[in-house]
């Protein structure tokens, strides 16, 4: 299990406390269909993803990354038990939805570009560390059901 | 990976000119970020006596760091030939583990990230992430 500091703990939650969820899900994810391109094959159903701009006007992209956004939340709520809290979800990546788990690591890194923007120097080397600990930590226990 | 397409050089150098002038405050955020975020990074510069994001040495390296970076966009058009001196500093000399450059350019974006949120869109960051591994690969082509 990941232990935490007081310290990692009180700045994970001062992250998510400072977001607007509807804004960087939407710009997180879209982001990561432009950076990352093949992860486009998971959203076939979501129309057109044509190109950057037609991505980040999608609304369908936009729902989905508000609901990853609130999603973390949970993750935030419960630091202690992440491997329980995202259960369900990994038995849905990977059973339902058959999502290669190392692209949970390329929506993370577009997260961390996106909060850093939003942050400015607040997000600082140990800001940063903290938040990627944190979504390193969720990004294993969704890969947990997988077999 | 994929090599640079036309679009991708022109971003690149778009986006260039705009943080060129910061480059220096890029690259020292950048080190000293690195030393913070991945403390294994460290092993490196067990030489230096301070290695806090203050200190002269972080500073100077960040310098160096992207005063490389800033002939790699120069020669962007031959990475391999270009920086062929620089990838044999980094094989034979500095033995850095090539894992390494891609954290190292992680934390070059996110910098950028901070600096610049308007002009970092998607397809500035889809293009620097490119030319950044593109470089890393450049600087490895020594090292077997």
């Amino acid at each position: 299990m990941v232990e935490w500091t007081e310290c990692e703990r009180a700045t994970i939650k001062d992250i998510f406390a400072k977001l607007d969820y509807d804004s960087v899900g939407p710009a997180a994810l879209s982001r990561c269909l432009v950076v990352y391109p093949w992860t486009q094959r998971y959203f076939s159903k979501f129309g057109n993803l044509y190109n950057a701009a037609a991505i980040m006007g999608n609304p369908n992209v936009a729902k989905h990354g508000k609901i990853i956004l609130h999603d973390l939340e949970r993750g935030v709520k419960n630091m202690d038990n992440l491997k329980e809290t995202y259960a369900d979800l990994s038995v849905l990546h990977s059973e339902k939805l058959h999502v290669d788990p190392d692209n949970f690591k390329l929506i993370s890194d577009c997260l961390t570009i996106v909060v850093a923007s939003r942050m400015g120097k607040a997000f600082t080397g140990e800001v940063q560390a903290a938040l990627q600990k944190f979504l390193a930590a969720v990004v294993s226990a969704l890969g947990r059901q997988y077999h | 990976m994929t090599s640079l397409t036309a679009k991708d050089k022109e971003a690149v150098k778009a986006i260039w000119a705009i943080v060129s002038g910061k480059k220096d405050d890029i690259g020292t955020d950048a080190v000293a970020r690195m030393l913070t975020v991945y403390p294994q990074t460290r092993t490196y510069f067990s030489h230096w006596k301070d290695l806090s994001p203050t200190s002269p040495a972080v500073r100077k390296h960040g310098v160096t760091v992207m005063a490389g970076v800033a002939d790699a966009v120069s020669k962007i058009d031959d990475l391999k030939g270009g920086l062929l001196a620089l990838s044999e500093l980094h094989a034979f000399t500095l033995r850095v583990d090539p894992a390494n450059f891609k954290i190292l350019s992680h934390c070059i974006l996110v910098v950028m990230a901070i600096m610049f949120p308007k002009e970092f869109t998607p397809e500035i960051h889809v293009a620097m992430d490119k030319f950044l591994a593109a470089v890393a690969l450049a600087l490895a082509e020594k090292y077997r």
